[in-house]
């Protein structure tokens, strides 16, 4: 909390100078009614953040590990398969991928004879989930295979197949090796789903980007837009350390 | 009568150009006690591993209570679920209890329901001697008691080998004679055992069979007696004169 306030400080100095002909706070001083309005707008763009955010990551999950199991299978070809998808999806960058989901993918699906168009805010969860998809697999892949391989093989004695042992043995033990820094690849996703304005998701920057048009303020704007990310990336941060935290006293002694 | 548990004919198998296993024929049936010895490289624990599917052989034939081993997924399966295994690194699962140690592999592999699967744990900690480990998690147990966990573990699957790939190797000095006397006992109430370790003092006890291993080659087999008393091959006298010189 204490953090918070000393980042509050220069912010608040700053608005103190709201008088000075540099800057122009009144535009966001939620003390005046206009300012408040900008400020209800600006905000009010955290719930898509988070929606868009979360909805990805959730993805992300579940799909990092669907492509991290064959790369830790014994025959080449799964392994080649996990390589191909995780250096192709990782090599992309985020706006082009961002592009060709939201403009591009309609257009295969048409031409598959399917009706399914994507808008702004499913093209932004696809390509953050896409894009994050593939770091998540890796996370997976390197906290299984750190777990010993006494272990897979004590659970195939005792006669489980492989489904089994990743419920019950592997992933278990794995689970306090994968989830800080899973937790950590969430701060990657809430950044990212800025890119999201660019297709017309009135998320938080979209919406900075939209006031700046109207009030030609974007030193005042953009700096609330900052603020509005760190708060949020904080708050995220702070969860992280709690969730390591305890997963390190859970460690068996 | 007897019939034979396992058999192995002109089994080899190669780590790439490294040739780990020439020709191993090895028969064993069913109450038999098998002690597999040898230096460190020499395949022991390769043969031990091949039994049940740890490790792929390529050339040759492996059976086990009459099926023979392919890549058929089934019959990994089927022999699995014949043969138990004790591991040199215990290798209990360490997030959960000694008793769900034992009752995982009976309840998914084998469809026991709960309370089944926890009468068969107790009753197995008990002749392992310790049912009062049950609720502590591995990490809490002695190393000896860790590898009776293991064993108990294996025989909750009921199985009709039991394979040892070195039980004592990672244990205190002090804690080898209450692993040993676990399968001691084993041995008496008639299991069939291969055993791979260095425990002159066991192999005497309660081989039936000794074999010892040199460079992925069977040296010599032979009983107790004939093994301990006149090992024919140098490479077995040098062995053994070196690991009972203390």
């Amino acid at each position: 909390m204490k953090r918070f306030l000393v980042l509050l400080l220069p912010f608040l100095v700053l608005t103190g100078c709201s008088s000075s002909s540099t800057w122009g706070w009144y535009v966001i001083n939620p003390m005046t009614a206009s300012g408040w309005v900008n400020v209800k707008f600006l905000i009010s763009g955290m719930g898509d953040t988070i929606l868009i955010s979360v909805i990805a990551a959730v993805i992300s999950i579940v799909l990092g590990l669907i492509v991290a199991l064959p790369g830790l299978a014994k025959s080449r070809w799964w392994r080649m398969v996990n390589r191909v998808y995780v250096e192709l999806v990782r090599s992309i960058p985020l706006l082009p991928m961002l592009f060709w989901v939201f403009y591009g993918l309609p257009i295969i699906f048409r031409e598959m004879g399917m009706n399914v168009p994507i808008d702004p805010f499913w093209g932004a969860i696809i390509t953050l989930a896409l894009s994050d998809s593939a770091f998540t697999a890796e996370i997976y892949r390197a906290g299984i295979q750190s777990i010993a391989k006494g272990q897979t093989e004590a659970a195939q004695t005792i006669g489980l197949n492989y489904l089994q042992t990743m419920r019950y043995v592997i992933l278990p033990q794995a689970i306090r090796r994968i989830l800080p820094p899973l937790a950590n690849q969430f701060i990657y996703i809430v950044k990212m789903s800025a890119f999201a304005s660019v297709i017309g998701m009135q998320e938080l920057t979209r919406r900075a980007n939209e006031l700046v048009v109207t009030e030609y303020r974007p030193l005042e704007i953009y700096s609330l837009l900052i603020l509005e990310y760190l708060i949020l990336v904080l708050i995220i941060s702070a969860g992280v350390r709690w969730l390591e935290r305890r997963m390190g006293s859970d460690e068996r002694g | 009568m007897s019939e034979t548990a396992i058999e192995l004919v002109d089994v080899n198998k190669w780590y790439g150009t490294f040739h780990v296993l020439k020709d191993i024929n090895l028969s064993i049936q069913t109450g038999e006690k098998v002690v597999i010895c040898g230096p460190s490289g020499s395949g022991k624990s390769t043969v031990v591993r091949c039994i049940n599917r740890l490790e792929e052989h390529q050339k040759g034939t492996i059976r086990v209570d009459g099926i023979e081993l392919t890549n058929d997924p089934n019959s990994v399966a089927a022999i699995r679920s014949d043969v138990g295994m004790v591991f040199q690194q215990f290798n209990l699962f360490p997030h959960l209890t000694v008793l769900e140690n034992l009752t995982l592999g009976p309840m998914k592999a084998r469809g026991l329901s709960k309370s089944e699967a926890e009468a068969k744990a107790m009753h197995y900690l008990k002749r392992v001697h310790i049912p009062d480990q049950a609720m502590k998690r591995p990490g809490q147990l002695s190393g000896g008691q860790q590898q009776r966990v293991a064993i108990a573990r294996s025989l909750c699957m009921e199985p009709k080998v039991l394979l040892f790939d070195e039980p004592t190797s990672a244990l205190d000095p002090e804690m080898i004679s209450e692993v040993l006397e676990v399968m001691v006992e084993l041995a008496q109430e008639g299991m069939t055992m291969v055993v791979v370790t260095h425990e002159m003092g066991f192999a005497r006890k309660v081989a039936d069979n000794m074999i010892f291993m040199d460079a992925g080659e069977i040296v010599e087999q032979g009983t107790p007696d004939e093994f301990f008393g006149s090992p024919r091959s140098p490479r077995c006298q040098q062995f053994l004169s070196q690991i009972l010189e203390h």
